[in-house]
């Protein structure tokens, strides 16, 4: 029999977790990873961060340098796209028109930015922030003294526009609902973003649809219905992402908002895994299909993947998590909140930069926001995985140590 | 460059140089030493990176900063010695550096 293959396709988070850790459970057959960017699989969430301020370069996000591949024997097709899947012949074809024979594939295909189905947004100094090729473009407009319009007011568009701020630019970010971060968060902490942002001299203006972005030789403005306009230097567009399921779904593959996976990344057909920002698995923890779009579910997915190639399958129980960096602030995110029925905070929320907002359901906890607040973060994580009651006047009295919750 | 052992929880034990300037977090990824995960890369937010610093270096690697200490002190498993392996930078002093990692990162 020839030896085996694992393919693997998209050279993103997942990838870089997955051939590793098909080594370390015992997968003796080759490897292979084929990704449509031309860069070894990096850390996307500097992209708003440490890499679009300069603060850290290529080589300082890579996950892992290349000797690591070399040593894992993986074999990367860098610069190469999957076009199609063929189930009966279990190949692939490549864009270079290469057909290569799978015995296990792997889908880590990741997402696609959601485009503004607006008129303008081909102009130059308009862009979307997915990856490193996007920020080497954002680079050159960025200017002190220069306008920002950043359009959607979510994590990636607040973050950039902290960014752009602190390196001089004039930032205004447009949001198209009434707060910002809706899609992801409460009131509450969108609230609390707004005030931060306007501290530090950004305007965030909502209930702002963009109708179309104008220029000329480069961009000039957006434009909101009839009355309202904003110079700009330079446009970022941040209004989401889509996951990347066509593949999957031209193969017949089952897709619900993304690749359909059960609890051990398997796909509706036996031979076929998928993990990350591309996959809705079934979720134990929270006992329905979730969409998750964090490098957490993207390794331990991964893991999970392995795991299931090498016969050793492990269900996916893992707590989903997440992390956002603007200014001086770290938050921290655990759970999901879905279905809360009431908040308790810890800490002043209103003033200051530091409290943590509990998301209780029936006296449990089923997520926390934790804001300059890691040890919250940290026994939040585990009161939710414990699913006991909290006792409130404690949770809410910041004189009471957070360890004394779990007792 | 320093020549660090780490030693996971079931006795496993592996040896790699690591360059100055790089972590200790990173010098096991980099080596796919079982046992640190390091999901946010290195940016103190996870804490999935927990190793215990072997009692003869405790001294030398020094004590966490505050952050760091916050996340350490709430984290499972976490002892006296602990530290978030993402924090400690690597040196030439640290050459021999002896680390132990938790049985989970979770
Ligand atoms: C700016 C930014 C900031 C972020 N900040 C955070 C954060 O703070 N915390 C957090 O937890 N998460 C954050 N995220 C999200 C996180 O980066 C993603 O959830 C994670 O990268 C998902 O990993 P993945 O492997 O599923 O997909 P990706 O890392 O997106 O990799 C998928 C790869 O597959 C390639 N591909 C797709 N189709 C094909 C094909 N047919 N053939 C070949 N290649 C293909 C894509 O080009 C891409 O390179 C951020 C993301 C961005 C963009
Ligand atoms: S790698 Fe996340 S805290 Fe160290």
């Amino acid at each position: 029999m020839t030896k085996q293959n694992c393919i693997i396709v998209g050279a993103g988070h997942a990838a870089a977790q997955l051939v590793t850790s098909l080594r370390q459970q015992g997968w003796e057959g080759a490897i292979s990873v084929m990704g449509d960017e031309y860069f070894l699989p990096y850390h996307r969430p500097p992209l708003s961060k440490d890499y679009l301020s300069g603060r850290k370069s290529i080589d300082d996000i890579l996950i892992r340098p290349p000797a690591v591949y070399e040593k894992a024997r993986v074999r990367f097709g860098l610069g190469l796209r999957v076009e199609a899947i063929n189930r009966t012949d279990k190949t692939v074809l490549l864009d270079d028109g290469e057909s290569i024979s799978y015995q296990k594939l792997v889908l880590t295909t990741g997402s696609h930015v959601r485009k503004l189905p607006v008129p303008g947004t081909d102009l130059p100094g308009v862009f979307y922030l997915r990856a490193i090729r996007d920020v080497e473009q954002i680079k050159g407009f960025i200017g002190h003294g220069k306008k920002a319009v950043i359009i959607g007011g979510g994590y990636i568009g607040l973050e950039t526009a902290a960014v752009l701020k602190q390196l001089g630019m004039h930032v205004t970010v447009l949001e198209a609902m009434d707060r910002v971060l809706q899609r992801v968060t409460t009131e509450e902490i969108s609230a609390f973003y707004t005030r931060v942002h306007m501290e530090e001299g950004i305007e965030i203006v909502t209930n702002a649809a963009v109708s179309s972005i104008e220029g000329g030789k480069n961009v000039q403005k957006a434009v909101c219905g009839d009355d309202q306009e904003f110079a700009a230097d330079l446009i970022i567009i941040g209004i989401g992402i889509s996951p990347a399921t066509e593949l999957a779904e031209a193969a017949g593959l089952d897709i619900d908002d993304g690749i359909l996976v059960n609890e051990f990344a398997r796909t509706s057909d036996p031979d076929i895994l998928a993990a990350g920002d591309c996959t809705k698995h079934y979720n134990p923890i929270y006992d329905r299909h979730v969409r998750l779009e964090s490098v957490q579910n993207a390794v331990d997915q991964a893991t999970i993947a392995a795991g299931t190639i090498c016969g050793k399958p492990k269900p996916y129980n893992a707590l989903p998590w997440f992390w956002s960096d603007q200014f001086d602030i770290k938050l921290q995110i655990a759970g999901l909140s879905t279905g809360f029925d009431q908040v308790v905070v810890r800490g002043d929320m209103a003033n200051g930069r530091s409290f943590a907002a509990f998301y209780l359901q029936e006296g449990r906890i089923l997520a926390v926001d934790a804001i300059n607040k890691p040890k919250e973060f940290m026994m939040g994580k585990q009161l939710i995985t414990a699913k006991v009651e909290v006792d409130q006047a404690k949770l809410t009295d910041e004189a009471v140590p957070m360890k004394e919750l779990l007792s | 460059m320093a020549l660090i052992k780490y030693i996971e929880h079931n006795g496993t034990e592996h040896e790699v140089h690591v360059e100055n300037g790089l972590s200790v977090m990173q010098g096991a990824v980099d080596n796919m030493v079982d046992g640190i995960v390091a999901e946010c890369g290195g940016a103190c937010s996870c804490a999935t990176c927990h190793c215990y610093v072997d009692e003869a270096w405790f001294d030398k690697v020094g004590a966490a900063k505050e952050v760091e200490q916050d996340m350490i002190e709430c984290a499972a498993e976490s002892k006296p010695t602990s530290r978030l392996s993402c924090q400690i930078k690597v040196t030439d002093e640290l050459d021999g550096l002896v680390v132990h990692l938790p049985e989970s990162q979770y």
